[in-house]
């Protein structure tokens, strides 16, 4: 039998503290909308207060039932999915939803989308009255019902459109999440921060398609769905990278992570937090997993906050 | 619920391609009703594969290995390979390492008691069944299986079910083993010796949707366990879900397979002749 011992330095843990459009997170880590529910879906597996942020599930002016079945399809190194926005409605998350969030103390960031700008301006005034959703973020990756169907976000104007009207009539923090499924992210991004952003979370999924060659059908039921998962990540990472470039708002990076050093790509490239998602549903810890691994690399590297971190990308 | 990190206890092949695994589960048993699912991982997935649902087939303890020891809690999933998940997890040996998430969903209510219980399933969808006959005998019912497959390949653990104390009636689509034909045609000739039978049934969805009006013609009460692609399992994707009663492309009503079911009440689904509840996963197993 060999004794050891151990060796305890007392060390300052170190900081993983972040600022984002106002908001102090004591991490850099929150759910990626649609990928969490509300938090009360992952409550029982570990304590939200440690998370960055929690991010809602998308929310409109009314419920949404969502799209036919099937929803999802597993491909390689990632999933498709077209849920179809299904949500409870902002009237109903007020009242059956938010007061589940006055038992923690993580800042609440609700996610919210419209299919008129007139929709998007009604939940941004409603979301005002509610206390516990410390910030928004703001969902332009949808169809505008009443021009044509133009995706909000693939279009400048459009974008910067939608962008102030929610500036105007919302008195929080506001996120704006892009899509990537434009030619120049960087026109897009540059328009929403013009139009009043306070912060960009990039990238929503991609637009994709899976066959079932036996059946000769798509594999989901809407035809096409949104890309998410490690599959879109170094499309992801460049996204973020070229955002950070080309705005002074902070950015959120989201696509694909999985683990600590998955976060850190986006942290290095410039983001000043990210967004986990497709790996919830693999791992209901896997938020916490990535946050004691960041605290880890800085320990590695000898370094004291996360801020040493960000933005630190060589070229 | 909870996220066991654990291992495989034993990983056999019981027929060609139905595999049957057992995984170490302390404290698992007093929380799984019948009817309940588990989503399980492996590190021999890719780590970004999502995990794969699977119904209970049934828990139990091994006896201590040696004294001072306490016995050894399992739980055990039979399932069938389809596709790259299930391939993976057939290829795992006692000791290998496994992330398990359950129990999960709601699963069967056992019913009125006194009343006779019809148990229906088709392949692979006897796998919630088993517990839910023990559960039944253990209450003094008198419990019935009406087990079908396309052949004598497909009827699984009947023997178990038997010693159990459920009177079990196999019938295949070829006749190789037990009765020639669906397993429908055992069922309607069981719910007219028994009028006021309780039906409860996991398979197909062809099976189901014909268990489903047979059941509304004779004005039985029916529970069916579905199956369903799923992400999460914990009511977070919606990915899983299912129509409701009264379900149109004007008024959808959508049910999450795993937070309302996988154990429906028939009559809250929608039966439409075209289209049936379920998305059929193709018997992995899994809900």
């Amino acid at each position: 039998m060999s004794s050891h011992k151990e060796k305890t330095m007392p060390v300052a843990r170190p900081s993983l503290a972040v600022e984002v459009a106002g908001l102090k997170l004591k991490n850099p880590v929150m759910p990626a909308s649609g990928t969490f529910g509300y938090g009360e879906e992952y409550a029982p597996y570990f304590d939200l207060n440690r998370l960055g942020a929690l991010v809602t599930k998308g929310l409109s002016l009314h419920a949404k039932a969502g799209n036919p079945t099937p929803r999802i399809a597993e491909t390689t190194s990632g999933m498709l999915n077209a849920i179809g926005l299904q949500n409870v409605g902002i009237d109903a998350f007020v009242s059956s939803k938010v007061p589940v969030y006055r038992g923690i103390h993580t800042p609440v960031i609700a996610n919210f989308f419209g299919n008129t700008l007139e929709e998007y301006g009604e939940v941004a005034k409603k979301l005002n009255d509610v206390p516990e959703v410390t910030a928004v973020e703001l969902n332009i990756s949808c169809p505008n019902v009443k021009q044509g169907g133009i995706v909000f976000g693939t279009d400048p104007v459009a974008a910067a459109q939608v962008v102030a009207l929610v500036r105007k009539a919302l008195n929080k923090p506001l996120i704006v999440k892009l899509t990537p499924n434009v030619t120049d992210i960087t026109v897009i991004a540059r328009a929403v921060e013009e139009a009043g952003a306070d912060a960009i979370s990039c990238i929503n999924t991609i637009t994709g398609m899976a066959i079932d060659v036996r059946t000769r059908k798509p594999k989901i039921a809407n035809r096409t769905g949104g890309l998410s998962g490690p599959a879109i990540r170094p499309v992801a990472v460049r996204m973020v990278h070229q955002v950070v470039q080309a705005v002074k708002i902070p950015v959120i990076g989201i696509g694909g992570i999985m683990c600590a050093n998955d976060a850190l790509e986006f942290l290095i490239v410039g983001a000043r937090a990210v967004q986990v998602g497709t790996a919830n549903f693999i791992d209901p810890q896997a938020m916490l997993t990535i946050i004691d691994g960041l605290e880890q690399f800085l320990i590695d590297e000898g370094l004291t906050d996360i801020n040493q971190v960000i933005g630190s990308l060589q070229l | 619920m909870k996220n066991y990190k654990t291992i495989v206890l034993s990983n056999h092949e019981i027929s060609p391609d139905y595999f049957r695994m057992r995984i170490l589960t302390p404290g698992f048993a007093a929380k799984a009703q019948p009817g309940q699912f588990v989503m399980i991982r492996t590190e021999l997935m890719l780590p970004t594969m999502l995990r794969r649902p699977f119904g209970i087939f049934r828990v139990g303890c091994l006896p201590a290995e040696c004294d001072g020891l306490p016995p050894r809690e399992y739980m055990e999933i039979l399932y069938k390979v389809v596709g790259q998940g299930t391939k993976i997890l057939s290829e795992l040996h006692q000791g290998d390492r496994v992330e398990l998430l359950g129990p999960l969903g709601n699963g069967y209510d056992l019913g009125t008691p006194g009343k006779a219980k019809l148990l229906v399933g088709g392949g692979i969808g006897l796998v919630p069944l088993f517990m839910l006959g023990e559960a039944l005998i253990k209450r003094g019912e008198k419990v019935r299986l009406l087990m079908g497959g396309r052949t004598r390949d497909d009827i699984l653990a009947v023997t178990e079910f038997e010693r159990s104390g459920v009177e079990t009636y196999v019938s295949t689509d070829d006749g190789s083993l037990g009765e020639g034909g669906l397993v429908t045609k055992v069922l309607e000739r069981k719910l007219g010796k028994h009028p006021d039978a309780e039906v409860f049934a996991c398979g197909p969805t062809p099976m189901l949707t014909a268990v489903a009006n047979m059941c509304a013609a004779h004005k039985v009460s029916l529970q069916v366990s579905l199956e369903a692609h799923m992400a999460c399992g914990v009511g977070a994707c919606l990915g899983c879900v299912v129509k409701g009663k009264g379900h149109s492309d004007s008024h959808p009503q959508y049910l999450c397979t795993c937070k309302a079911g996988p154990v429906f009440n028939a009559a809250d689904l929608d039966w439409g002749m075209t289209a049936a509840p379920g998305n059929d996963c193709a018997g992995g197993g899994c809900k």
